[in-house]
């Protein structure tokens, strides 16, 4: 139950990129087409999950004991960093098909401020999901990780849709491109607002 | 290049938020009024020049292969440095941006000028180039800041400006995509108005 809890609040109510802004880079550049929105997304959620778990032992077992916690920062970005090149040389080892699909996203991820972002906040925020407020553990901490990459993913793969239906129309020329994208991420996430109150 | 033209530039012909349209997490996040988009938009300023300043001093011994990790290595630790200020001198700003702090690290704007302007321009140059981009990005922040708050608050840089509550939706997210959006159409008729 906790678990649903923490998903359905990562995924909708708390929505990184809707409500938090976490991720907007990609989200207005990449967000042309479905195809290459779900592309980024699923390289997103993968990247996420991976870089939630090793930043959330590095914070724990490395600079909390050593008393290095200001550290945070500069060692989070350089594991995100390392961890991106990793991925992407294993991907092409392992899997050629998977990184045919996303391998163009993984240099793009490193400055996507949702990876860095979620790594602090998992390890940062008290979360009151089952009675009093406490910090996450490991297992919450990737869950709640993966669950808000998801909803970056969905909000991601709604809105490239609309910006498909978006191209076919006539838009007055001050508003052409961005502008337009922005305001009707505007639209989305008012739309987005009303899942506020469900957790 | 001129030097007397980075003001301009800045503010007006490479805007980081309206021209290049660079750094939109943090303008979108932390403008919900003129006072915290003007405080996101000097901590940025603030690692802008520091970065500047390191890594045109730097560029010439880095070789090419590894330039963007040890770019970022320098950007983290100015960013280090402006926690540790801000959480001793302004504890309440540095509450307030939370975790955009830190974020600032994955500021496109920043490693876009270190990789732009600052690797291959003096560190004269590079120091106008972050104070030139810095006070485009502060002062495009604190427009946002201040139309979402006078929207939302019926309030300027904290001040109540009359009664009643205000469009509370301006404050919160919907609002912050709205107000950049209109803002982008209004700069962009001036900017093709004047072309003419």
């Amino acid at each position: 139950m906790e678990y649903i809890l923490i998903i359905v609040s990562a995924v909708f109510v708390n929505n990184i990129l809707l409500m938090q802004f976490l991720g907007v880079c990609p989200f207005l550049g990449v967000s042309n087409k479905v195809s290459t929105a779900t592309g980024m997304s699923g390289a997103v959620i993968f990247v996420i999950a991976l870089a939630t778990l090793v930043t959330y032992l590095l914070q724990y077992y490395v600079l909390i004991p050593l008393r290095i916690e200001f550290m945070q920062t500069v060692a989070f970005i350089l594991v995100i960093a390392a961890l991106v090149q990793m991925v992407e040389i294993i991907l092409k080892k392992i899997s050629p098909s998977l990184y045919q699909a996303l391998g163009i996203f993984l240099p793009l991820i490193t400055t996507n401020c949702a990876v860095l972002g979620l790594a602090i906040i998992v390890v940062s925020k008290e979360f009151a999901f089952s009675g009093t407020p406490q910090m996450f553990n490991l297992a919450q901490a990737v869950v709640y990780a993966t669950a808000s990459a998801v909803g970056f993913g969905v909000a991601m793969i709604l809105f490239s849709g609309l910006r498909e239906q978006l191209d076919l129309n006539n838009v007055p020329k001050a508003f052409r491109g961005t502008p337009i994208a922005l305001i009707t991420a505007g639209i989305l996430a008012l739309a987005f607002m009303g899942f506020a109150g469900i957790v | 290049m001129n030097r007397n033209n980075f003001l301009i530039k800045g503010i007006f012909t490479e805007n980081p938020t309206f021209v290049l349209i660079l750094g939109m997490c943090p303008t979108l996040a932390t403008t919900t009024s003129a006072i915290n988009g003007m405080g996101m938009g000097m901590a940025t300023t603030f690692v802008l020049i520091v970065s500047n300043i390191v890594i045109s001093l730097i560029s010439s011994q880095v070789p090419g292969k590894v330039r963007i990790p040890v770019y970022i290595v320098v950007i983290a630790s100015a960013v280090t440095v402006l926690q540790l200020i801000m959480q001793a001198f302004t504890p309440g700003l540095y509450n307030t941006l939370g975790i955009f702090i830190p974020l600032i690290v994955v500021n496109c704007i920043i490693l876009g000028r270190a990789e732009a302007f600052a690797s291959k321009n003096s560190v004269g140059a590079s120091a106008l180039d972050g104070i030139g981009i810095g006070i485009g990005f502060t002062l495009s922040l604190t427009v946002i800041g201040l139309v979402r708050e006078l929207l939302g608050s019926l309030s300027a840089f904290g001040f109540k400006l009359g009664g009643g509550d205000g469009v509370l939706v301006f404050v919160l997210a919907p609002g912050a995509f709205l107000v950049l959006g209109y803002l982008m159409v209004l700069f962009n008729g001036l900017k093709s108005k004047m072309n003419k």
